[in-house]
C-alpha cells in the first residue's frame, strides 16, 4: 500500500509515487500537444474573418428564415434519387460484403492468405469516406446517380463486412459440430448452422447501414454524384440560403423518418 | 389437425416430411405477407432501376481511368506533392486532436444533462435537442455553414468536428449513464453528498472506461471526417485530395488514400490497446 511519511505520521496515498508522476507527465504531454495543435490552427486561421462572425451568422440565419417552400415540389425527384442511392447502394454493398465476411472470419475462412486479403479490402473500404469514393467515381463513371450508388456500396462493404465477420466469429460452435457430424458438406454447414445464428445480426447491421447511408447520400451531390445534394450545392453556390433551408428541412425529415424505420426494424429482429 | 398456428402449408410440409422430403421452414410464416413483401421488393428494384439513367458509353470511356486509378495504388507518388501532403496531413491531425478534446469536454455536460435518471426534465429536453441537431446533419453540411460564418481555414473545421463530436459522445454517454447501476447512486446519495459529489463518486467511475473508449473511437472518426471537410474549405488533407482527383493525378491521390488508411489502422490498433488497458 502506498504510504507517505509526513511529520512522523503515515498518510495513505492512492498511487505509488512513480505511477503518480507518470500519470502527471502524461497529462502534461497531452496538454502540451493540445496547445501546440491549437497554435498551429490559430496560425492558419485568418482571425479577421472572425470579428464579424456573429453578424455573419445572424445574417445567414436571417436569410434562411423563412425557407423558400416554393421549390419543395421540384425537390421531390432528387429526394427519391437520394433514397434510391442509399437503398440500392446498401444492397450492392451487402452483396459484396456477405461473401467477404465469410472469407474474413477466422472460423469460416478457407485459407489464412484469403483472410488477409479480405481484411485488407474491408479496412480500405472502411477508412475512406463515401464522399471521397464519390469524388473518384465521378471522374471514372461520370457524374450522376450511378456514381453515388457505387460510392455508397464501396463504403458499405467495409462497415457491413467488419460487423458481420465479427458476428460470424462469435457464433456458438455446437450447432456447427452437430451439422458437421451428420456428414453435411461445407456449404450445408454454412447454410444450416452458421447462417441461422448470424441472421438477426445481419438484418440489424444492414438496416443500420441503410440508415447511415441515407444521411451520407444527402451530401453526395456536393461532388456531383446525384441526389438532393446537387440542389443543395446549386442553392449554396447561388447564395440562395432560403432554398438551402428548405433542403435542410427535407433532409432533416428524411433522416428522422429513416432513423425511425431502422429503429423499428432493429427492435423487431433483435 | 388445426392446432393453434398450424396452417394448411404446415400440414402439407408435415406430410412431405413423413415421405422423407424435407424443406426448411420459411422465414415469414404468413404466405400472403411473404409473397407481397417479395413482390414489393421486386417492384421497388424495378422502379429504382428505371430512375437511374446510366450512360454506359461514359462508363466505358471512364473504365480506362478506373484501371489507371487501381494501378496507381501499385505506384503511389508520395514525392512530387510531398509538401502539400505533409501540410495537409499535419493540419488534419491537429484539427482531429483539438476538435476531439474540445468536443468531448463539451459533450460531458450535455451528456449528463441528457441522462434521464440524473437530470431534471427541462435540462433533459434542451440537451436532447442539441444532440438531435448535431447528429442529423452530416459533418460536411455543418462545415459549409461554419465556413460561411468563420471563413476558410482549419478553425471552421475544428468547430465542425467538435460540434459533431458533441452529439455523438453525449448521446452514447447519456445512454451509458442511464444504464448505470442504481446501488452506487443510492449509496452516495444516502451519505448526503452534493449533486457534484454524487456525479463524481457514483456516476463517473461507472462510465469512465466506456467514455475513454468512445473518445478514442471518435478520434478515429474525426480523422476520417477531417479528410472530407477540406472539400468545402474547412482545412485538412481533403483539399489536397480533391485537387489531385480533379487533376486525374491518381498517383498522388493513391498516396494520400494509403496514408489515410495507414493512420486509421494505426489509431485503431492503438485504441484497441488502450481500451484493453482501461477496461
Amino acid at each position: 500500500m502506498p504510504i507517505r511519511e509526513k511529520d512522523g505520521l503515515k498518510e495513505w496515498q492512492r498511487r505509488e509515487p512513480a505511477k503518480q508522476y507518470a500519470i502527471w507527465a502524461g497529462w502534461m504531454l497531452g496538454g502540451m500537444l493540445f496547445v501546440w495543435c491549437w497554435a498551429l490552427i490559430s496560425e492558419n486561421t485568418i482571425w479577421e474573418f472572425l470579428y464579424d462572425a456573429d453578424e455573419q451568422a445572424a445574417s445567414l440565419i436571417g436569410r434562411m428564415i423563412p425557407p423558400d417552400w416554393s421549390i419543395t415540389g421540384s425537390l421531390m425527384m432528387p429526394l427519391w434519387d437520394t433514397i434510391n442511392i442509399a437503398t440500392v447502394g446498401t444492397a450492392l454493398g451487402i452483396l459484396i460484403a456477405f461473401p467477404l465476411a465469410f472469407l474474413a472470419a477466422r472460423n469460416t475462412t478457407p485459407h489464412a492468405s484469403l483472410r488477409a486479403v479480405a481484411l485488407a479490402i474491408i479496412v480500405s473500404s472502411r477508412s475512406i469516406n463515401a464522399l471521397i469514393w464519390a469524388m473518384l467515381l465521378v471522374t471514372i463513371v461520370g457524374p450522376g446517380i450511378f456514381a453515388g450508388m457505387l460510392a455508397i456500396a464501396l463504403r458499405s462493404i467495409g462497415f457491413v463486412g467488419k460487423l458481420l465477420y465479427e458476428a460470424i466469429e462469435e457464433i456458438h460452435p455446437t450447432p456447427v459440430e452437430a451439422i458437421t457430424a451428420t456428414g453435411a458438406s461445407g456449404p450445408q454447414v454454412l447454410a444450416y448452422s452458421v447462417w441461422p445464428q448470424i441472421l438477426p445480426a445481419f438484418a440489424g447491421i444492414s438496416v443500420y447501414r441503410w440508415d447511415i447511408n441515407i444521411r451520407e447520400a444527402t451530401t453526395l451531390g456536393l461532388v456531383g454524384a446525384g441526389g438532393i445534394g446537387l440542389q443543395m450545392n446549386a442553392a449554396i453556390n447561388n447564395l440562395a440560403w432560403a432554398q438551402v433551408a428548405t433542403v435542410f428541412v427535407l433532409i432533416f425529415a428524411t433522416v428522422v423518418l429513416s432513423e425511425w424505420v431502422s429503429a423499428k426494424v432493429r427492435h423487431a429482429v433483435l | 389437425m388445426s392446432l393453434n398456428g398450424t396452417s394448411a402449408a404446415d400440414v402439407q410440409r408435415l406430410q412431405q416430411l413423413q415421405q422423407g422430403v424435407w424443406s426448411p421452414l420459411p422465414l415469414i410464416r404468413r404466405r400472403w405477407l411473404r409473397v407481397s413483401l417479395n413482390l414489393g421488393v421486386l417492384a421497388y428494384v424495378i422502379a429504382a432501376w428505371l430512375s437511374v439513367d446510366v450512360n454506359w458509353d461514359r462508363v466505358a470511356q471512364g473504365m480506362d481511368r478506373g484501371v489507371e486509378f487501381v494501378a496507381s495504388f501499385m505506384s503511389p507518388d508520395f514525392v512530387s506533392r510531398s509538401g502539400e501532403i505533409f501540410v495537409g496531413l499535419q493540419e488534419s491531425l491537429t484539427m482531429t486532436f483539438t476538435a476531439t478534446i474540445i468536443g468531448v469536454l463539451l459533450a460531458v455536460p450535455v451528456g449528463l444533462g441528457a441522462a434521464r435518471n440524473i437530470a431534471p426534465a427541462p435540462v433533459y429536453y434542451i440537451c436532447r435537442t442539441i444532440i438531435a441537431l448535431s447528429r442529423t446533419f452530416q459533418e460536411i453540411i455543418i462545415a459549409i455553414l461554419f465556413v460561411a460564418m468563420f471563413g476558410f481555414g482549419p478553425l471552421a473545421g475544428v468547430i465542425t468536428l467538435a460540434f459533431a463530436t458533441i452529439g455523438f459522445m453525449a448521446k452514447l454517454l447519456a445512454e451509458d449513464i442511464e444504464d448505470a447501476q442504481r446501488e452506487p447512486l443510492e449509496a452516495i446519495r444516502a451519505t448526503g453528498g452534493t449533486w457534484l459529489q454524487w456525479v463524481n463518486y457514483a456516476v463517473q467511475p461507472q462510465v469512465m472506461p466506456r467514455l475513454i473508449g468512445l473518445s478514442l473511437y471518435r478520434l478515429d472518426i474525426n480523422f476520417r471526417e477531417s479528410a472530407v471537410i477540406g472539400i468545402v474549405g474547412a482545412g485538412g488533407i481533403g483539399a489536397t485530395l480533391n485537387t489531385s482527383i480533379n487533376r486525374y493525378d491518381y498517383d498522388t491521390s493513391a498516396a494520400i488514400l494509403l496514408l489515410i488508411i495507414a493512420i486509421v489502422l494505426l489509431s485503431e490498433y492503438f485504441s484497441g490497446y488502450v481500451r484493453r488497458w482501461t477496461q
